[in-house]
């Protein structure tokens, strides 16, 4: 059997058909054959976030997703973000507004994770925080600053915009909730 | 020309490269990939002192997709470096585990990471010595310490005040080694070409890289282009040159191709610097009133047997306070270890943890409340120079955030806030950072169109220095802040000091400010108009900055914190941390923020978690991934408050302003300690304060 | 990472039938601790049996009230689950205190059991470790053992397991639903870790090419009180430094049915018998449970650096049982926002 194989990955709504090394993992394929740089490698073990795409709809880190394991997936970057009519999705607009980010090497990896919390929160999935009287399971739970940390905290940020990520996110799921 | 008299300095100005970072185009060093470019994985040493006997490269160049295995038998030779980190493949010595004895290099990364895993070195070993003791046969007075400052000064008659005075106060606090751990490891891709290298690095200063890689190529310095244009934070550890562009570019002149070189997560416990372990007694003896006579900080600490570094922890109690016998000494014993170097606030971060906490302690046997304390011993000129101060408002930061903080109605006595499990208290501690300012040049050119750009280099790490730098630009020229752009981050840019000691903004923004006000001068004499051609002007700070100043400058900050002890646990949570600055003119507020904030946080990790060990068997840092090493995760951070006070200090530089970037480390650990004292009313004296620390010390 | 060829199972009989033809071959499930490992050099497969989209990854309720658990269902599905939330909530509540919200997306029940141990030696294959490769000798005993274990070690091995969802299933008294070249069979989740003894490299009974295919939570704990609570050294995003899972069930103050087990302390999920045996019938008073769980710890054998597991997982057990006996007692438990902090 081969040590490589036919890769079909749906980048951003792009279909790419790869060869790629069965060790590939998705973190690598979207960096170095696809030369997508939002993604970043951080750690490379799952340890810090900076790798966070939205792997089929949900956060993960791509750096532990061998490529060959997600044939066939659709895989979301910061890059594909839909963006409105200022160019920015509103998560990337809030976290400029908020200055969630210093050097912004986690950033996109925040800003994706940041889609997934949103959306899982929606979903009504409960986090380590979310209070056993709080809202009923399948009901969505709301972002409190609390429930953002938690759920945020994959993410790490050694220049420490934690303060003002959380703000951006609150803004962004703010409006969420109220539209 | 279109003029301006808004001013940009001081306004709250989104970062220039914000849209790119957050849509993920900014384009970090290990993101470029020229034509043709092969990957390197560095093969680090097993050992924790020895020599290579023999590297058997046969089953590596096996590999698929291998190209060549780089050893110090095969390796271009390079001239001897300044700095000895840089001589890996220069020869057979391994001065400690994780020291480079061999880098791979392959078609893709997964080829070089195999092919680096099964090259096969022998060593002959040597017993090695990775432990510091209190009376290690070593340990030695170093004439300086890191900065440059004395390893020992001595005022009056420590002694004898000490033995006189009425309250003594007589502590050892020790901390464990701690790691940088920047977000982007430390990368670099270098290519060849037409008699030219050129590198894209990660790091603080490419000016410097830039210098350093032209003489160990024996190059004209002219030849060489190192670019660091985005930089995923560096904390000290990209400050000076790392391992990676060196042997990035060797390898690339190897294999006659362009090499891209990513250090793993785990590869820079060992390759990168840490803040070495301290320990540190300190000795108070105060009058009845708190107020110090006697001062003494004695700090024990280790460095590698290839370089001298010496966390300069006694420092900051030569400034702080009032004291007129003082004794503050180094004393440093090389080990077997990776060498230690800068992270974020060396000297001031350890030396004010063991400062502020002593005068906690001092103000418990004083019966003073610790903010009171810090106000008694406030000097009228620098104790250790005698200087007079530029500014010095650290009583005003105190008061300040006493009062948002909420400090009067704190109940002083200690372990009687119980919420449930919890125990609550609070503490506070100064910090002080001091002034430092570097030559640098600057160019500022106009275009006939009414647009201007200024090209320094500068470095932005995550502190906002584009920005700012394109807010004095706007100011010095009268210019609106949107026809300015600025070039930065590019050794082919006018000379600049490299990002670090808090001295960036000041030093390349006075060379900034004086090149656009000579440029306004130009377009003035020219008539107010620029010709098709534009018009230039640059600037050299050199002669400016070696006038040198009469004053002892520094910033000062006061931190305030409030924490929950779980008595079943012993785990400790921050739940609010306060700092109030002042550090001259604050220049964007935005930025300002975010950097003070970064600091308390680093410093949160310091007290709380970040410690890494030293295994004495295998002489290596077991902790070498974020799983391990622990540093604050969102969870941690919940309620962080950074205000600063208005503070004209016409001493500094044109802009006014003083450093931001580390002052907000410095003090939090003990500010965080003193809380913790005071929730559980035990004392530790050793960070990082982690559950297996405090929970058998809770009743 | 060496090289490897990879296939996907489409089912759970054709998926152990692949595995059998590769001698050096590993299931890859979510791949959050194989792919890891393989980085490290720790895993060395030749071949990958692809079983992330097995359809095994469902939760359903038996006909007798009790939980079925397919072995790709993932950490967040399963933490999220209505039934795992309302009947069993040590379970959702251990799955929320580990990981995070992106690696528990991908992660699985099966391979969640089959975690590997945290230990630096046993990570770093330039370092000696009788888990890795046997006879090899273990530095943990003198090096970094702060994290790892003080029950149930040996000579040869002080590692310790790091789920947080097996400490929960533990105290469940979950059943390993397995499948192999011989047919399927059941293991109790507390048979199915192994302490080291003098064969550490084993960390369960799977027999070689057996595959997890579910878990399954008896009725008999369903609907009663239960909870979960971790200490770590920082507040999220960390392994457990010591945890523990109860199950109580008090009637008229007395414990009728109790189920306690540990995490952080034992190369498995350690499930303290003697401190139930000794509450069950008894008063439900913070002094029995005390007492109890001292009895449980009195075992421990702490090396030089984590004495402090003992009293923490000491007081760990005792307030939550304390708090399950008496939800009321809690109230005042307020200060944090964290539900497991109450």
């Amino acid at each position: 059997m081969p040590h490589t194989s036919e890769v079909m990955l749906h980048v951003n709504g792009t279909p790419h058909r790869l060869t790629l090394d069965n060790r590939t993992t998705v973190l690598d394929a979207l960096r170095e054959h696809l030369r997508l740089t939002g993604p970043k490698k951080g750690c490379d073990h799952g340890q810090c976030g900076a790798c966070t795409v939205l792997l089929d709809g949900r956060r993960a880190n791509s750096c532990l997703s061998l490529a060959v394991a997600h044939s066939g997936a659709r895989i979301t970057t910061v890059e594909g973000l839909p963006r409105g009519t200022d160019g920015l999705h509103p998560l990337q607009q809030a976290f400029l507004d908020r200055d969630g980010f210093q050097c912004g090497y986690c950033t996109p990896g925040q800003i994706c994770s940041a889609l997934g919390v949103i959306a899982e929160a929606a979903g009504g999935h409960p986090s380590h925080v979310t209070a056993a009287d709080g809202p009923p399971p399948g009901e969505p739970v709301p972002l409190t600053a609390d429930e953002i940390r938690e759920r945020m905290s994959g993410n790490i940020c050694r220049c420490a915009a934690y303060p003002h990520i959380v703000e951006a996110i609150e803004d962004v799921a703010g409006a969420a909730v109220t539209s | 020309m279109t003029t301006s008299r808004e001013r940009a300095l001081g306004a709250d100005t989104v970062r220039i490269e914000g849209p790119a970072k957050v849509t993920g185009t900014a384009l970090y060093a290990a993101e470029h990939t020229p034509d043709g470019c092969l990957y390197a994985w560095v093969v680090p040493a097993t050992v924790a002192r020895g020599r290579i006997v023999s590297i058997d490269t046969a089953a590596a160049l096996a590999e698929p997709g291998a190209v060549a295995v780089l050893t110090h038998e095969n390796a271009p030779r390079i001239e001897e470096p300044d700095d000895p980190i840089l001589g890996a493949l220069r020869d057979d010595r391994v001065p400690h585990r994780g020291w480079i004895v061999a880098v791979a290099v392959a078609e893709t990364p997964e080829a070089a990471r195999a092919t680096a895993d099964a090259v096969r070195v022998t060593y002959a070993t040597e017993d090695h010595d990775v432990v510091l003791t209190t009376d290690h046969p070593g340990l030695y007075a170093p004439e300086t310490a890191n900065g440059g400052y004395p390893g020992s000064r001595e005022r009056g008659d420590f002694d004898a005040a000490y033995a006189a005075a009425p309250l003594t106060v007589d502590v050892t606090y020790s901390m464990d080694p701690m790691h940088n751990h920047p977000m982007e490891p430390h990368a670099a891709v270098a290519r060849w070409h037409d008699g030219r290298l050129t590198v894209h690095d990660s790091s603080q200063g490419s000016a410097v890289v830039r210098e350093t890689l032209a003489a160990l190529f024996a190059m004209d310095p002219a030849h060489v282009t190192v670019i660091s244009e985005h930089v995923g934070g560096g904390f000290g550890s990209k400050g000076t040159p790392r391992p990676q562009p060196v042997l990035a570019a060797l390898a690339a002149r190897y294999v006659g191709r362009p090499v891209k070189l990513a250090l793993h997560r785990s590869q820079l416990p060992a390759l990168v610097g840490h803040r070495p372990s301290t320990i540190q007694r300190v000795r108070l003896g105060a009058g009845p009133d708190g107020v110090i006579r006697a001062l003494a900080h004695e700090v024990i600490t280790y460095t590698s047997t290839i370089k001298e570094f010496v966390e300069q922890a006694a420092t900051p109690a030569r400034t702080m306070y009032t004291s007129p016998h003082s004794r503050t000494t180094h004393r440093v014993v090389a080990l077997d270890v990776p060498s230690p170097s800068w992270m974020r606030a060396p000297g001031e971060a350890s030396g004010m943890y063991a400062l502020e906490s002593a005068m906690d302690e001092l103000a418990l046997v004083a019966g003073v409340d610790p903010v009171q304390l810090r106000v008694r011993n406030e000097p009228s000129h620098e104790p250790d120079s005698g200087r007079a101060y530029s500014s010095r408002h650290l009583v005003e930061c105190l008061r300040e955030g006493a009062r948002r903080f909420g400090w009067r109605d704190r109940d002083p006595r200690p372990g009687v806030r119980a919420r449930g499990r919890f125990l609550l208290g609070s503490g506070v501690a100064a910090a002080s950072y001091p002034v430092v300012i570097t030559p640098s040049t600057a160019e500022a050119r106009a275009a006939a169109d009414g647009g201007f750009l200024v090209r320094v280099n500068a470095t932005d790490i995550g502190t906002g220095a584009r920005t700012v730098l394109a807010q004095i630009a706007a100011d010095a020229l009268h210019a609106p802040l949107d026809r300015v752009r600025i070039e930065i981050g590019d050794s082919d840019l006018p000379r600049a000091p490299l990002a670090g000691g808090s001295w960036g903004t000041g030093s390349w923004g006075w060379s900034v400010d004086k090149a656009c006000r000579a440029l306004r001068s130009r377009i003035e004499a020219a008539g107010g108009t620029v010709p098709a051609e534009g018009l230039s002007a640059s600037a050299d700070t050199t002669d400016d900055v070696q006038a040198g100043t009469e004053f002892a400058r520094h910033a000062y900050g006061a931190h305030f914190v409030e924490v929950q002890v779980d008595r079943d646990t012993g785990e400790i949570r921050v739940r609010r941390m306060l700092g109030v600055f002042a550090a001259g003119r604050i220049l964007n507020p935005r930025t300002a923020r975010s950097q003070f904030i970064g600091g308390m946080t680093m410093g949160l990790g310091m007290a709380l978690m970040e410690g890494a060990t030293i295994d004495p068997v295998a002489g290596d840092f077991p902790e070498r991934d974020l799983a391990s090493y622990h540093v604050p995760a969102h969870a941690d951070v919940r309620s962080v408050e950074a205000y600063w006070i208005e503070e004209e200090d016409p001493h500094l530089n044109p802009m006014g302003s003083k450093g931001i970037g580390e002052i907000g480390i410095v003090g939090t650990a003990a500010a965080i300690g003193n809380a913790v004292r005071h929730a559980t009313g035990v004392r530790l004296r050793e960070v990082p304060m982690r559950p297996d620390r405090l929970l058998p010390h809770l009743g | 990472m060496r090289s490897f060829t990879y296939e996907r199972a489409t089912d759970p009989a054709q998926a152990v039938a692949l595995l059998g033809h590769h001698p050096s071959a590993r299931f890859l499930g979510g791949g959050t601790n194989l792919v890891d490992l393989m980085k490290l050099g720790v895993e060395t497969p030749g071949h990958l049996v692809d079983i992330a989209r097995l359809p095994l990854d469902r939760v359903e309720e038996s006909a007798d009230g009790g939980l079925l658990i397919g072995a790709t269902v993932r950490n967040s599905d399963l933490a999220a689950d209505p039934a795992v939330r309302t009947r069993f909530p040590v379970l959702s509540q251990a799955l929320l205190a580990g990981a995070s919200g992106q690696l528990r997306n991908s992660a699985t029940t099966g391979g969640n059991l089959l975690q590997r141990t945290r230990c630096p030696y046993f990570q770093d294959i330039t370092k000696p470790c009788n888990k890795r490769r046997p006879g090899s000798g273990c530095p943990a005993r003198e090096g970094a053992h702060r994290d790892l274990a003080v029950l149930g070690h040996s000579e040869s091995c002080v590692a310790t397991h790091p789920s947080d969802m097996a400490v929960a299933l533990a105290a469940l008294g979950a059943d390993v639903l397995l499948l192999g070249p011989d047919g399927e069979r059941t293991v109790p989740l507390t048979g199915f870790h192994r302490l080291p003894g003098d064969a550490p490299e084993k960390d369960t009974v799977l027999l070689p090419g057996e595959l997890v295919t579910g878990v399954r939570l008896p009725a008999s704990a369903a609907g009663l009180p239960s909870a979960y609570r971790k200490a770590r050294d920082r507040a999220s995003y960390a392994f457990a430094l010591a945890s523990a899972a109860v199950v109580l069930d008090v009637r008229d103050g007395v414990v009728r049915d109790v189920r306690l087990a540990f995490g952080g302390l034992a190369h498995k999920p350690w499930r303290a018998t003697t401190a139930e045996a000794a509450l069950r019938g008894g008063p439900a008073t913070a002094a029995a449970f005390g007492h109890a769980v001292e009895t449980e710890l009195a075992a421990a054998r702490p090396l030089r650096d984590n004495g402090f597991k003992v009293p923490m997982a000491r007081n760990l057990a005792v307030r939550l049982l304390t708090e399950l006996a008496d939800p009321d007692a809690s109230a005042l438990d307020h200060t944090d926002p964290r539900r497991g902090d109450r």
